[in-house]
Order: C-alpha cells, then structure tokens, then sequence
C-alpha cells in the first residue's frame, strides 16, 4: 500500500475532472476569443465554469472571478497593483501582514520593501492564529492593504476571517486573503465575509495544477499584472486556458457542494489518525481541533528529527511533510513553528499530515502502523532517549540560538 | 540557472548510496555502559554535543583501554536526519582502533570523505554538508574528558562562526577543495553563517574577529597567488601548461623560447623581433609579433622565418599557437 498524506501540498486531480477537460485539448480547442464557431464552441463550458466557481465561493454577480495561473500569481498581483494603485501612485505607504504567510506573499512583501513600502509582519499567537485586535492595532492612516491567509499550509489553523474582514471595511483599507489552503476543505462564503481580494489554487481541491483564481469584490479597480490582449475583460491578458478552467470549476463544485459531510468524513479519519498517534509517549500536536481544517496535523514526536521521520514515512511507502529546518535549505528553524511560540524543538520534530477526501480508513490503519514502527526505531537511535548518562562534564551546552 | 538547475535537484537522491545505507541500518548505533566497560577492565566516555532545540544533536561513547589509550569500541545517538544519523555512524567507526591521541585529528571533511561512493562525488549534496558539522567537536569533547583537559586544549584553531563551531582552517580548506566563490556556498558546505549570521560582515549583532567575506577574499586572493606560483614554478622547471599561464607568464615563456632557438638567427642576418601582445582566439593562441631591423620587409620573414618561429613555439609551448607578424 502507498498512502499519499501530503494534500496540503498538492492534491491527486479527480478522475471526474480529467474527464471534464479531456475534449477541451483536441476537439473543442479554439481561442474563445475567435468569432468563428471553433472559438465559441467553448463557450458554454467556460460559462458553466464561472457559475462553479461562483457558487463555490457565493460570490455576488457584481463581483470578479478572475483566472490567474496560480495563487502565486494572485498573490503576487493583489500586493504589486495595490502598490502601484494606493502608493505609488496615491497616498498610502504601508501594508499589513503576518510572519506565516506563503513565500508568495512573504517575497512580494519583502521586494516591496524594498521599493521603500513599510510592512509589519504580524505575529500569530500560541494557537497559530492571528488575532482581530493585533490586526486593528496596526491599521494607521498610511495602510493600503491588509494581507492575511485564510487557513495556514502548515498547521491548518483557521484564521478570524469575518472579524478582520469587518475591521477592515471599518477602516477602510483593503484587504486581501490568501484562501488557498481554505477553498474546498472550509465552507468559504464571500456575501458573509468581507474580502476584497481572495486568491486560491486548483491543485489544492482535486483540480489541475497551473490554473487558479483571484476574487475581486464589486469588480472594483486593481490594474492587471500581466498586459495584452483583452482577455477577461482586460484585467488578466493571456489566452484562456480553457480545459484548465472548466477542470477548475468542475472540481471547485465537487469539493464545495455537501462540503459539511464531506468535512465530517475527512475529520473522521483525521481525528482516529491523530489520536493514534497521540498514544506515543512524548507527542503533542498543534492547535485546536475545531479551529483548523478538517484534513490536517501537525504533531511533533520527541527525540525524532523532521527529516528523519519523513525518511522512514517514505521508506514505507507515506508521504508526508516536514516543516523541519534540516530538510530545506535554510538552517533557521521554520518560521511558522517558531512563531507558534513553542520552542525550538518543534521546529526541528513536526510533522504534517494532510488528508483527502479520498483518503481512505485502510490508508489510516497502515499509517498508525508504520508511524509508530519508524517512531520506535528513530527514538532506538535517538540521543534523546539514551539510558548511559554523559560523563561528568559531557554533557551538551544548551543550544544557543543566537 | 541553466537547464541542469530547472527542475533542482531532488535532495534524497543526491546522497550517496552509503549515506542510504547508514541511515536505513547504522551499524554503531547504540549504548555502552559504565558497568559492562568497567568489567573489561576499560575506561567509558560519554560525550555529548548539540541539542534537539539546535536540530542535531550527538551522543558517542568511547571504551577506551587505558594501557594503550586505543578506543576498543564506540558508539553513538542520535537526534538528526538521515544525514547526522549516517555521518555519525561513520564518525564513531573511525574512531575505532584509534588512540584517543589519533582520534582528535579526525575532522569533519574526514567523515564526508568517507562517506563517499567515489573519491570526487561529494556523498551529500552542498546544503547538506553542514550535517557532519559535529563530528570533530563531539570527539574533541570525549578525548578531554578522558585526558582531563578542557577540550578547547585541542583548539589550535581560530573558531570563526560559534554557532556552527566552524575553524579559520576549515573555512579556507574548504573554499579551497571546492573552488567556492560565495558567501552562501561556504554557509551550504560548512553551516558557517547559517544562524546568527554576525560572522559574515561586519555589521552584525555580534562583532567578530573574523569575517566569512574576508576570510572567502584572503583565501580567493591566496588561491589565484598559489596558482600563478604553480603555475611560474612550472614554466621555471621547463614545464607547465602555457595556456593556462598568465599573460605576463606567457610572453615571458614565449621570449625564452626566442631566445634560446630564433633570436640568435634573426640578429645574424641584421634583423630582431618583439612580441606585441598574446590573445586568445577561439581555441587558438595568437601570438602578435614586430620584425625589427633587416627582418622587417626580408621577403623570409612571412614564409620560412614565420614557420620556423611558429613550429618552435608549437613544438615547445603549445600546439594552439599561431604567430602573426604585424
């Protein structure tokens, strides 16, 4: 058995949705912006799409949905155009943020600064979450936009959307979520919610990688990132990719309709799978259980290094992730554990696991099985729990992180 | 980026097929304790370096016989990734049969040589080298405790960057092994500047003796120096490669050449020659050259005396070279 529990990461595309694009490739492949019948041939598939896509997230007719290659690129265009449309070219010179955002909007951010825009990186608290009142104590006259992700990659923490949305709209400043980790494992409704600007991604929900969207109440002004032809009105240039949109709004209907029982089913397996593991001695995982998305843990299993875990996990046929600095290229201790607050040694010992909905009970029954036999040859090789104490004097300065 | 670097390199698959081994199945992996050793008659060490909040940390166990001060058996924990598990295990084997003398020698470029396949194949890919960081200062560590000396006794170095604990002479042996050109490639081979980053420039939260940029420019400076010294001890000893010579090298190897076999025929018949300048042009090396005197305008000197001069310089230097008289 292979178990792939790495859904946060990308998902598998829904056989449905394959099916969905399959005659848009070399049947149906006019530009849709052609006269002649080949063009609008697709027409009423691309319709369709945008109806999925709307009533996935309830946006108002008056609003946009606009296709973007990926949330990167919805991410990268919200933050450079309103730096082009409310500081360059108006008053405003700041941005709020928070330290545990996706890099595409933490580098955007940071190549912003660069262009002289200050930007405050707001820390998250002990849950992983950022709070309402941190968020309005930022806001100042200067503020163009308020950037916030709606549910976090790494510890699945859901964030007080509607309550920033309303201090937003009371200030009038705009603001942006990156909802990527949120659409299609959370009910995500933009009537309710106040948002200027949400970004999302196909891949996450079962759909094709390489398409996404940008949300964009009442249509209102943000000018485009990519310039050309007129395509979707002018706001994004770029030939539609039509399989790649009706695949999208195909597979953001089929994870948003029954999205309660499907949210059931998959907290279900998540919540045996987390206990299980939860028996091990010495573990301990992240967050409140009701306040993050139903498919994700992240747990931290003493005396077993991230990268180590994850070495075995794949030796036994599971994959799954680790935020652990040793695995990536930079030595420092992963930000988004950090600023969880918990010490350093979770950054260096979580591990995530992100279901699906097609994960399945029998996929559950071999992780708990195989999680715990790697578990019980890392601690067997681990310093952590060596019986022989040190020599007097051997034993190990505390770490100084400087 | 260039074609190789699109799709980056897949960090497993760039470990060594030992480093895989190790790791599946470390083969000194375990405990020694105080009771058993003491049995036999020798003498355990307990050491321990790193912690689990620094993301790697290292236990190894020496018995020691005391009559010899021969490390008889050894064994290591570990909190670490694959990488600190394997390069651990190769730590603690090469320990073994050592004395406790011997043993301090050991650094950490060892336990990467030899975790390599093949001599030239680095067995763990650049951003992974720091993870056989602790080798040297575990064993450091252990051989103070049995000698009674502090370990910073051993410490003949100059510690450049504390958080890592990484040596002036690591630093500059490994630019110098690796051919590194940047900041960011020492800190991929070495963890040096990976943490609190006060040892790169100054400036830092931190001031510093040493600085990597200093330290990367010296050792660059003392590379290009120790080349060309190599490369004039060459052309000194009758040899070297005349291509990869400085220019100034080149015409100077070029003008004893003249000296020895052309010169003398030119000053016979009234006439000399002078280099003008050496370039490098498309895989061939042209040499631009004056007649002088009775040579200048002589109806040999762009037919037999060119050739003679051209085939000498071949035969001697190098078979890419074409004169060019101007």
């Amino acid at each position: 058995m292979q178990v792939y529990l790495d859904n946060n990461a990308t998902t598998m595309c829904d056989p449905q949705v394959v099916e969905a694009m399959q005659p848009f490739f070399s049947e149906l492949y006019g530009n849709p912006n052609s006269l002649h019948k080949f063009g609008t041939a697709s027409h009423p598939a691309l319709s369709k799409a945008i109806d999925q896509a709307y009533t996935a997230l309830n946006a108002a007719d008056a609003d946009d949905i606009v296709f973007t290659s990926c949330a990167t690129e919805s991410n990268n265009w919200v933050l450079q155009s309103v730096f082009t449309d409310h500081i360059v070219n108006g008053d405003k010179n700041h941005i709020v943020t928070t330290e545990v955002e996706h890099p595409s909007v933490l580098s955007t951010c940071k190549f912003l600064e660069e262009q002289g825009v200050k930007v405050t990186y707001l820390p998250v608290n002990d849950q992983g979450v950022v709070e309402p009142h941190t968020v309005k104590s930022f806001i100042t006259e200067k503020t163009a936009l308020v950037s916030i992700m709606w549910a976090s990659n790494e510890t699945g923490m859901i964030n007080p959307i509607d309550e920033i949305g309303i201090i937003c709209k009371e200030k009038g400043v705009l603001f942006h979520s990156d909802a990527v980790q949120a659409v299609g494992k959370i009910p995500v409704d933009l009537q309710a919610t106040h948002v200027d600007f949400v970004s999302f991604s196909a891949h996450k929900f079962h759909g094709p990688k390489g398409i996404g969207g940008l949300y964009i109440k009442d249509s209102q002004d943000l000018s485009p990132l990519l310039h050309g032809g007129e395509h979707m009105g002018g706001r994004r240039s770029g030939t539609l990719n039509v399989p790649y949109i009706v695949g999208m709004g195909l597979a953001m209907e089929l994870a948003t309709k029954n999205i309660q029982a499907t949210m059931s089913s998959i907290r279900a397996k998540r919540d045996r799978l987390e206990d299980a593991l939860l028996e091990l001695s010495d573990t301990f995982t992240v967050g409140d259980r009701a306040n993050r998305t139903p498919n994700t843990i992240l747990i931290s299993i003493k005396g077993v290094e991230g990268e180590g875990m994850l070495w075995d996990l794949n030796n036994g046929q599971i994959g799954a992730s680790t935020g652990s600095a040793c695995a990536s290229e930079d030595l420092e201790a992963n930000t988004v554990m950090l600023a969880i607050g918990a010490d350093n040694e979770l950054a260096h010992t979580g591990i995530r696991l992100s279901l699906s909905r097609f994960t399945t009970d029998a996929e559950i029954d071999y992780t708990i099985a195989h999680f715990k036999d790697a578990v019980a040859r890392l601690r067997n090789i681990s310093s952590s729990f060596a019986k022989q104490q040190p020599t007097k004097g051997g034993e190990a300065q505390a770490c100084e992180m400087h | 980026m260039a074609k190789a670097d699109i799709l980056g390199d897949s960090l497993w698959d760039a470990y060594s097929d030992k480093v895989t081994t190790l790791m599946n199945n470390p083969q000194h992996q375990g405990e020694l304790f105080q009771g058993e050793v003491e049995k036999r008659g020798n003498k355990l060490i307990v050491a321990d370096f790193g912690a689990e909040s620094c993301g790697d940390a290292v236990r190894l166990y020496w018995e020691i016989d005391p009559a010899t001060d021969t490390i008889v058996n050894s064994k290591f924990k570990s909190f670490g990734c694959g990488t600190a598990i394997a390069s651990s295990d190769v730590m603690t084997e090469l320990c073994i049969g050592k004395t406790v003398q011997e043993a301090v020698k050991i650094t950490n470029i060892d336990v990467e040589l030899a975790l390599r396949d093949t001599p030239d194949v680095p067995a763990v890919p650049p951003q992974k080298m720091h993870c056989s960081v602790m080798a040297y200062d575990v064993i450091k560590k252990a051989a103070g405790l049995y000698m009674g000396v502090d370990a910073e006794s051993f410490e003949e170095e100059i510690i450049v960057c504390e958080c890592a604990r990484v040596s002036l002479n690591t630093l500059k042996e490994v630019i110098k092994l690796n051919d590194l050109h940047t900041i960011e490639e020492i800190t991929d081979y070495t963890k040096a500047g990976g943490f609190c980053k006060s040892c790169i420039k100054p400036g830092g939260h931190e001031a510093r003796e040493w600085y990597l940029v200093d330290i990367l420019a010296d050792t660059r400076k003392e590379m290009d120096e120790e080349k060309m010294k190599a490369a004039a001890d060459a052309q000194a000893a009758g040899g070297g490669n005349f291509e990869e010579m400085t220019l100034v090298q080149q015409i100077k190897a070029v003008d004893a050449i003249i000296d020895e076999n052309v010169r003398q025929f030119l000053i016979m018949d009234g006439g000399d020659m002078e280099i003008i300048d050496i370039k490098k042009n498309d895989g061939y090396i042209d040499i631009y050259i004056r007649y002088l005197g009775a040579c200048n305008g002589c109806a040999s000197s762009a037919t037999g005396t060119l050739y003679a001069i051209e085939s000498t310089l071949k035969e001697k230097l190098s078979s890419n070279i074409r004169v060019l008289p101007i």
